[in-house]
């Protein structure tokens, strides 16, 4: 790890002018930022933790909405969305270890967009907006391939809001090493239709399965997708999977989450 | 029931003690005065030649004491090999040389290029970074059978080729063994990858020189298996120093699984630096580090042939192995893939016939060596797999052929024709006990009900013969070893009765400290507290060859009976003085001397103080003091066995594999804490599913690391691995040492891999995927998927 300046504002305002310094970029659980920087990946000079600011931690019903401050760890996710929207609190409750849940954040996560990533796939399917210091983004818009956002610099993620959906669940295939998604599917049933989002599959990052959604919006079952599978274009080969097999657990992961939405 | 703390006892494990609450002393707790800190710069391509190092931006930094490159080690040897293999021609293998740091060319990613010592390790760091190497990157050769091929480029420009050695086992009986392959009523083919797999003990490699002029004396503190056997190779070979001036110290130790028995650069550099400095010099590797220079193990490529006769006899056994050596020779690294392996490939058959070839090659990875298990995981595996798979082409019950060929309680002592003799063994007990404690005769109703629930669900079954307590000193000295294979322990009774102690065998995670213990202890009938196991110091433990090979009780521990029976008979002297009787009618129980048919008695404190202070004591026949060493050479291997059953489910849709239960039934000859020993085997296995399922060391086309962390490096983890049932009261006692006791240290590791496959392509079988007949290690969700779907 090189040096550099840590700061700990207490406000988003504070926060947002702290980030206007060179090379200065947000920390929130740490969970991937520190590891690439213990690697020397990644050099910067001031970080701005999060962690501070209270406005940014929690987890709140809106009406039909579940806000989730961006500063908030998966493991209180996974606590304290249970009553309004479970399979959110189940995708929280699966990811990393409990040091990785009690420390890393859904703001981290979105920001990061790894392509393996849980969230992604839950902000997408229930078509959540995310709320930045300076405006709020569709989830269609926000994810923009791998690594890649439409957060601006120095812009940081305060909320995320999910319109709770009547039924979702989330079929997560883990990577045998990482135990990130090696494929994972977020189905979630709104009354204006089905939104189903897949993580861990494309090179292009989290994205709609597009097929899946018609075939489920007009007949909410497992047996609806039979004979539907995903196409291996521009799905990820690894050690891991290949295209072929990723495809093919788009189809399987999707029944899986169908069968298990409540 | 045996006497607590005595032979037979489940005694607790005294080390745990310091272990789970975090007070064992490894060797990054360490921390000398002055201590400086070096980070070692690693080449990060695969092949290249050194156009130019400059160092002098990186010398200019804050806290730079010195930087090291291959230019202050001219004056000094490399690293050398501990064997040497003959071909099948009677030459000796291709030997280069391995530097220190490397001269002229880098080999393998993580190839030390030089070495920043600093005040700090962050600032060695910091200013490698600002060191200028300019490298050529040349082609690199990675795939073993490419890496043979004519115009490949030459990991070593000065050899002839990449072949290190081509190696035939047994030679003479070659055209016997084709002539079987001719006449065989069946042939049974499997070719098959036992994947490369990285070590990965919990512990990183740490290694802390110092110097201390004023006597002129060396230390290494460092992490290893085996003290003794880094003091022999370090001093004479690589930095000239006599042992009476070199001092290895390997502390506690956080597991090595033989990836800390080898002598390593960075062992060598931080020695040699302190004695430059004459500061201490302390190099903790990072666990990305450890992926790119820990020797890594396995990595065969094998083509296996059976012949058998119209009545299903094994008559021929007939392979060709590709076994990986990596860059550079690691110490034990020619003996893995020949002595270690094509011994083991008669397996528990009575096979008449076998020949083993295998083509080291030199390639521009990471050297490959022991990894648990050792060349006998390879040859189980090949075995186990064609046995099942004949089973199958010949439609026979897989049990049932393997019965049929196994050699038979009375054929013991067995000589087979890869050049080792069995002792003693029962298979068929085995065998039996597993199919029993697995409940085998349910397995049908089981395999209906997943078959409900859309799973399929296979039994696979290997049975295992190893070679362990390594070694006799003269056999192996024939077969290229350029060391012995004893052990030595040395038994301090002080004065008050209470007893050091110490042993050539280093204990990392074995529980040495226990069992030597409960020995000592059990012999002389006193409590085991009583008794303390020291080892790991070259200063004041006798010469010994270490803990590898599951040898530590089989050689270890029967050079510690040999020195207590020496106390034993030395003290009954001083009793028979003291008792005024006879020394033949003295009997020694429960701690305490007796004269055979009377009352008289003394105990055991009384004999030993009498033995330090010797006012009543036959001074003119006999020394005082009661302190014996005695080194123990086995006179053969011991031959641990046994049946594995492995009950699994695969689940159709993803390939993925889920076991069930595990059965071991081992034959482990006598066991002296029977709760450590199923610890053992409980490892053993965790590893052996690791390999089978998870574990897959992968190197692209460039020579670079794949999986280089456990992000892709996919470990085993607790809820990977099932309950285990574990027995080991099938015992054929080994009939050559004196506790009868046979080793269980790699048995896990060994007998699992083939049982998990087997019971992968029993599964898929059981479930109409005829056609898939083999699928390599690992088998992962997408290998599965891909072969059921012919991906
Ligand atoms: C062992 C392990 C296992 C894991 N397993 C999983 C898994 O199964 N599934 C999964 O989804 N994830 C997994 N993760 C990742 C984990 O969820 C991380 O916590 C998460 O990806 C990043 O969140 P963080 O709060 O730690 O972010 P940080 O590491 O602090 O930051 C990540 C990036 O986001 C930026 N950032 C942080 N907060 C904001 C914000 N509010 N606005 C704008 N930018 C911001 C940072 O500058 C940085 O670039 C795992 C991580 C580890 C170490």
């Amino acid at each position: 790890m090189y040096n550099f300046d840590f700061v700990k504002p207490a406000s988003v305002a504070d926060a947002v002018a702290a980030l206007a310094g060179e090379e200065a970029q947000p920390l929130s659980g740490g969970m991937t930022l520190l590891p690439s920087m213990k690697q020397r990946l990644n050099a910067p000079a001031t970080l701005v933790s999060l962690t501070g600011i209270d406005a940014l931690k929690g987890v709140c019903r809106e009406g039909n909405m579940l806000v989730i401050g961006a500063a908030t760890p998966h493991a209180v996710v996974a606590k304290e969305a249970a009553a309004d929207y479970p399979a959110l609190a189940a995708l929280a409750g699966q990811i990393g270890d409990p040091m990785v849940r009690n420390r890393g954040t859904i703001g981290g996560s979105l920001a990061n967009n790894d392509p393996s990533a849980c969230y992604p796939s839950a902000t997408l399917a229930s078509g959540a907006t995310i709320v930045t210091n300076t405006r709020e983004i569709a989830a269609d818009d926000f994810f923009q391939g791998m690594f890649s956002t439409a957060l601006h610099e120095g812009e940081i993620i305060t909320a995320v809001k999910f319109p709770i959906p009547e039924k979702a669940a989330y079929a997560k295939f883990m990577q045998p090493a990482s135990r990130f998604a090696l494929t994972g599917a977020f189905v979630a049933k709104y009354a204006d239709g089905v939104r189903v989002a897949i993580t861990g599959a494309s090179e292009g990052g989290v994205f709609r399965w597009s097929e899946g959604e018609a075939a489920l919006s007009s007949n909410f079952s497992a047996e609806a997708l039979n004979g539907l599978s995903a196409s291996a274009d521009g799905m990820i080969g690894d050690l891991h999977g290949t295209p072929d097999y990723r495809a093919h657990l788009v189809g399987v992961m999707t029944r899986r989450a169908v069968a298990a939405a409540h | 029931m045996p006497k607590d703390g005595g032979i037979g006892a489940s005694t607790k494990r005294r080390e745990d003690l310091r272990f789970l609450t975090g007070n064992g002393r490894y060797t990054d707790d360490l921390n000398l005065r002055g201590q400086l800190h070096a980070y070692f710069l690693r080449s990060q391509v695969a092949h290249g030649r050194i156009d130019k190092i400059d160092t002098a931006d990186a010398a200019a930094m804050p806290g730079v004491v010195r930087i090291f490159t291959a230019k202050d080690f001219e004056a000094v040897g490399g690293i050398p090999c501990g064997w040497q293999v003959t071909d099948k021609h009677g030459q000796p293998m291709q030997e280069p040389k391995h530097p220190v740091l490397a001269e002229g060319k880098v080999r393998h990613v993580g190839d030390p290029i030089a070495v920043v010592v600093a005040e700090s390790a962050e600032q060695a760091r910091d200013a490698s970074e600002a060191i200028v190497v300019d490298i050529t990157e040349l082609p690199a050769a990675v795939d073993m059978k490419a890496a043979l091929a004519a115009d490949a480029p030459k990991v070593h420009d000065d050899l002839t080729s990449n072949l290190c050695y081509d190696w035939g086992f047994v030679e003479e009986n070659k055209a016997a063994v084709d002539e079987a392959f001719a006449n065989a009523a069946h042939v049974t083919t499997l070719e098959l990858v036992n994947q490369r797999l990285v070590a990965n003990p919990m512990e990183p490699r740490v290694a802390v020189g110092d110097y201390d002029p004023w006597n002129d004396q060396s230390t290494l503190y460092t992490t290893s298996q085996n003290p003794h056997v880094i003091r022999l190779l370090m001093g004479a070979f690589v930095l000239g120093i006599p042992e009476h001036k070199l001092r290895v110290v390997a502390p506690d130790v956080g597991g090595g699984f033989g990836s800390k028995i080898f002598h390593y650069a960075e062992e060598a550099f931080c020695t040699f630096a302190a004695r430059q400095l004459k500061k201490p010099v302390k190099w903790t590797s990072s666990r990305s580090e450890a992926f790119l220079s820990d020797a890594q193990g396995r990595d065969h490529v094998t083509k296996m042939q059976l012949a058998l006769d119209a009545d299903n006899n094994f008559t021929a056994i007939r392979t060709e192995t590709y076994a990986n050596m990596g860059a550079y020779l690691s110490t034990f690294a020619p003996s893995v893939p020949t002595w270690l392996h094509g011994t083991l490939m008669a397996g528990n058959y009575k096979t008449p016939l076998i020949y083993v070839n295998v083509k080291a090659v030199f390639t521009n990875t990471v050297p490959v060596d022991a990894y648990r298990g050792a060349g006998r995981p390879e040859a189980t595996y090949q075995l186990e797999r064609i046995v099942d798979k004949a089973a199958r082409e010949l439609g026979v019950d897989p049990i049932a052929l393997r019965r049929q060929n196994f050699i038979q309680p009375d054929q013991f002592p067995y000589a087979t024709p890869v050049a080792v003799e069995y002792d003693t063994g029962n298979y068929d007990a085995t065998m039996d006990k597993m199919l029993e404690v697995a409940d085998y005769a349910g397995f049908a109703a089981r395999a209906e009900e997943s078959k409900k629930r859309g799973k399929l669900r296979g039994f696979g079954i290997a049975h295992y013969i190893e070679a362990c307590g390594i070694a006799p000193s003269n056999l192996v000295g024939q077969l290229g070893a350029r060391a012995g294979l004893y052990e030595s322990a040395t038994v301090r009774v002080n004065a008050t009765g209470s007893i050091s102690v110490f042993t050539g065998s280093h204990s990392h995670g074995q529980g040495h400290e226990t069992t030597f213990a409960q020995v000592v202890a059990d012999m002389i009938g006193i409590d085991a507290g009583q008794v303390e196991i020291n080892h790991g110091d070259t200063s004041n433990t006798p010469m010994g060859m270490g803990t590898y090979g599951s040898r530590s009780l089989a050689v270890g521990g029967s050079a510690l009976v040999k020195a207590t029976n020496k106390i034993i008979n030395k003290a009954k002297k001083i009793a028979a003085h003291l008792l005024e009787a006879a020394e033949a009618d003295i009997e020694l129980k429960d701690g305490k001397f007796s004269v055979a048919g009377t009352d008289k008695a003394v105990d055991w404190a009384g004999v030993t103080l009498a033995a330090y202070v010797p006012h009543n004591y036959p001074l003119e026949s006999m020394e005082p003091g009661l302190e014996e060493t005695a080194f123990y050479d086995p006179s053969n291997f011991t031959y641990p066995a046994g049946a594995y059953g492995c009950e699994l489910e695969v689940d159709p849709e993803t390939g993925k594999v889920e076991i069930l239960a595990f059965t071991a039934a081992d034959d482990f000859g006598n066991v002296v804490n029977p709760m450590i020993v199923e610890g053992q085997v409980h490892g053993g296995l965790a590893q052996g599913i690791g390999q089978a399922l998870m574990e897959n060391c992968v190197y692209d086309a460039d020579g670079q690391l794949v999986s280089g962390s456990f992000m892709d490096y996919a470990m085993p983890r607790a809820d990977d691995v099932p309950n285990y049932k574990v027995d080991h009261s099938c015992n054929t006692p080994c009939t050559h040492n004196p506790l009868g006791v046979k080793g269980c240290g790699e048995a896990g590791a060994i007998g699992s891999p083939p049982a998990v496959i087997n019971g992968v392509i029993d599964a898929l079988q059981r479930g109409g995927y005829s056609h898939v007949t083999h699928i390599d290690m690992p088998a992962s969700p997408s290998r599965v998927w891909a072969a059921m779907n012919g991906k």
